[in-house]
């Protein structure tokens, strides 16, 4: 379980995350939800120590993530940010194999192949996973990425914006496999994300943060209500039930 | 390109440079050496296949190094300051310490191009602007900078001729005794091996580093320090060669990508057959003169660096 305890972030004199609690449940899809500029993000870095935070706790199966060895932590906790594409020439197989880095430390065994080809299968990237990343579509990279914290295996895994800059298929058969994640492989999967519908479809779990607070948490039905999304978007959103989903019109 | 062929030009340019030269000596002479082709052998041709050999791999995996850390693929020794640094740093010795063994200006010029390096790549981090041609043009002014700062100080003390001589690589000076220094690289080259990963996973960025519990600064400390001490030795013995550490990257990365695990040797040995290749011909065009060497290399890689970036641009 993730517990955030008191977390504070400051750019400056500005509060970026004012002390925010909250538990991740295990096993579940997550989401974090809100305005721009409400802090999702930089909470999630600090989860995953990628940013430092000011004060207060983070606490990963009751271990303080700041005082955790680094090298440990990449076998517990994975993280994957819009940042994280770069300009490399690497194949899809070449990037799938470097998340087998905190177990080989670049020497892979016949055992880290077995999970590099498993997590390229999971993404169904066997053909073209000889192909360069600059050969492929946005989608086709985002799946790669996501092959490559599959092959990390790692219990959490957080994704910032997964779904940024990808069609309607492709942000449909990423969201099912992140489902898949924690049905089949008991993946603790926490994502920050914009589209409202794809949350309420998806997730199990919201925390809605606002101006660096959580304005809202609790499961996904609770939040997914009118006067909840109006307390977080400060707009009224009717919301309609479609093929058993909750489904958000904000368009008009 | 295959390895294969890669390695099948490096034993035949190999052969042909140790058989180049104003005294006649042919391969059939091989089995009834004169004492005299002997001592060419050994003292004059042996040697600068030698420091061809190392300082072309080298050069290359600098290069290879900087532009995996820096994530630009213009960056090089050439065009970070590295060079202009370590040259700073021999005028240093030699003016403080005047009678300074090849072992100290080794180290002073070291630490001066560590610190030069370190330098250019903290003003990275401070731009904004990463467009990828803009970063080599800031590092070519910072190395001017540096450069106009040493020529200041080599002119006051009348070290101009001692200075320029190592603005120019020059391979025929090169003798037993005079260039045991670059063997220095030998155990850089296996340590950039040993890191070639982890500079891979560097090269992805800070983030996604420690998201795989990788040590960031450590390693990217270790590449400079890498770069830094095998570009001062590359320069002690035989002198500025510019282009290689940017040119022979580059064509390694279209055809074989970036991981650098997979393209090191390829790198190390196709600079090796680049640097060899232009000696040669060097050699051979106003023989029995020579022209020096980074004359010739600079010629065919701004050629191919001109080429780079056109082909680059079609890309964009």
């Amino acid at each position: 379980m993730v517990e955030v305890r008191n977390v504070s972030k400051q750019y400056g004199n500005k509060y970026v995350v004012e002390n925010v609690s909250l538990e991740i449940p295990k096993g579940k899809i997550t989401s974090f939800i809100g305005p721009n500029g409400a802090g999702k993000s930089t909470l999630l870095s600090m989860i995953a120590r990628l940013t430092t935070k000011d004060s207060g706790q983070i606490l990963i199966d009751g271990m303080e993530v700041s005082k955790c060895k680094s090298n440990e932590l990449s076998k517990k906790i994975s993280i994957l940010k819009q940042s994280n594409h770069i300009n490399i020439r690497l194949t899809i197989r070449e990037l799938v194999s470097f998340g087998r880095f905190p177990y080989s430390q670049g020497r892979l065994t016949k055992e880290d192949w077995m999970f590099v080809d498993e997590a390229i299968e999971y993404m169904e990237l066997g053909d073209i996973q000889d192909k360069f990343l600059d050969q492929l579509s946005g989608g086709q990279q985002q799946r790669a990425y996501i092959a490559m914290v599959i092959a990390q295996n790692t219990e959490y895994i957080l994704l910032d914006e997964p779904l940024n800059n990808l069609d309607m298929k492709h942000s449909v058969q990423i969201m099912k496999v992140l489902s898949r994640l924690t049905e089949e492989l008991g993946k603790t999967v926490v994502i920050v994300i914009h589209d409202i519908n794809f949350a309420s479809c998806y997730s199990d779990y919201i925390v809605a943060l606002k101006e660096g607070k959580v304005v809202h948490e609790g499961p996904t039905d609770a939040i997914i209500s009118q006067p909840a999304l109006k307390d977080i978007y400060d707009m009224d959103i009717s919301i309609e039930n479609i093929n058993d989903n909750r489904i958000c019109v904000y368009y008009a | 390109m295959k390895k294969r062929y890669l390695f099948s030009a490096f034993i035949l340019l190999s052969i042909t440079s140790l058989f180049v030269g104003v005294k006649d000596i042919t391969p059939l002479d091989l089995f009834s050496l004169t004492e005299e082709q002997m001592e060419i052998m050994m003292i004059s041709r042996v040697p600068r296949l030698v420091s061809l050999i190392l300082a072309g791999a080298s050069m290359s995996i600098c290069g290879l190094i900087m532009q995996q850390l820096s994530r630009n693929k213009f960056v090089s020794p050439t065009t970070a300051g590295t060079m202009d640094a370590a040259r700073l740093g021999i005028l240093v010795s030699l003016i403080l310490f005047t009678s300074a063994t090849m072992m100290e200006k080794m180290l002073i010029a070291s630490l001066f191009a560590l610190a030069g390096t370190f330098l250019f790549m903290r003003l990275l981090d401070k731009i904004k602007f990463k467009d990828a041609i803009f970063i080599p043009l800031v590092g070519l002014m910072f190395g001017n900078i540096i450069s106009s700062i040493t020529t200041f100080f080599a002119y006051k003390h009348d070290l101009i001729q001692s200075i320029s001589a190592w603005l120019h690589g020059d391979f025929s000076m090169i003798m037993s005794g005079r260039y045991e220094m670059i063997y220095i690289s030998v155990p850089l080259l296996i340590i950039s091996y040993m890191f070639a990963h982890k500079f891979t996973v560097a090269g992805m960025g800070e983030e996604f580093s420690t998201n795989l519990g990788l040590n960031y600064r450590f390693v990217v400390n270790t590449g400079l320090v890498i770069v830094a001490i095998s570009t001062t030795a590359v320069m002690l013995t035989v002198g500025m060669i510019p282009f290689l550490g940017l040119v022979v990257p580059n064509i390694v990365s279209i055809y074989h990508g970036d991981n650098l695990k997979k393209n090191l040797s390829h790198t190390a040995l196709l600079g090796a057959v680049f640097l060899i290749f232009c000696d040669i011909l060097g050699r051979i065009i106003i023989f029995p003169y020579e022209i020096p060497i980074g004359l010739t290399v600079g010629v065919i890689g701004s050629g191919i660096f001109l080429y780079l970036l056109m082909r680059r641009k079609a890309y964009a």
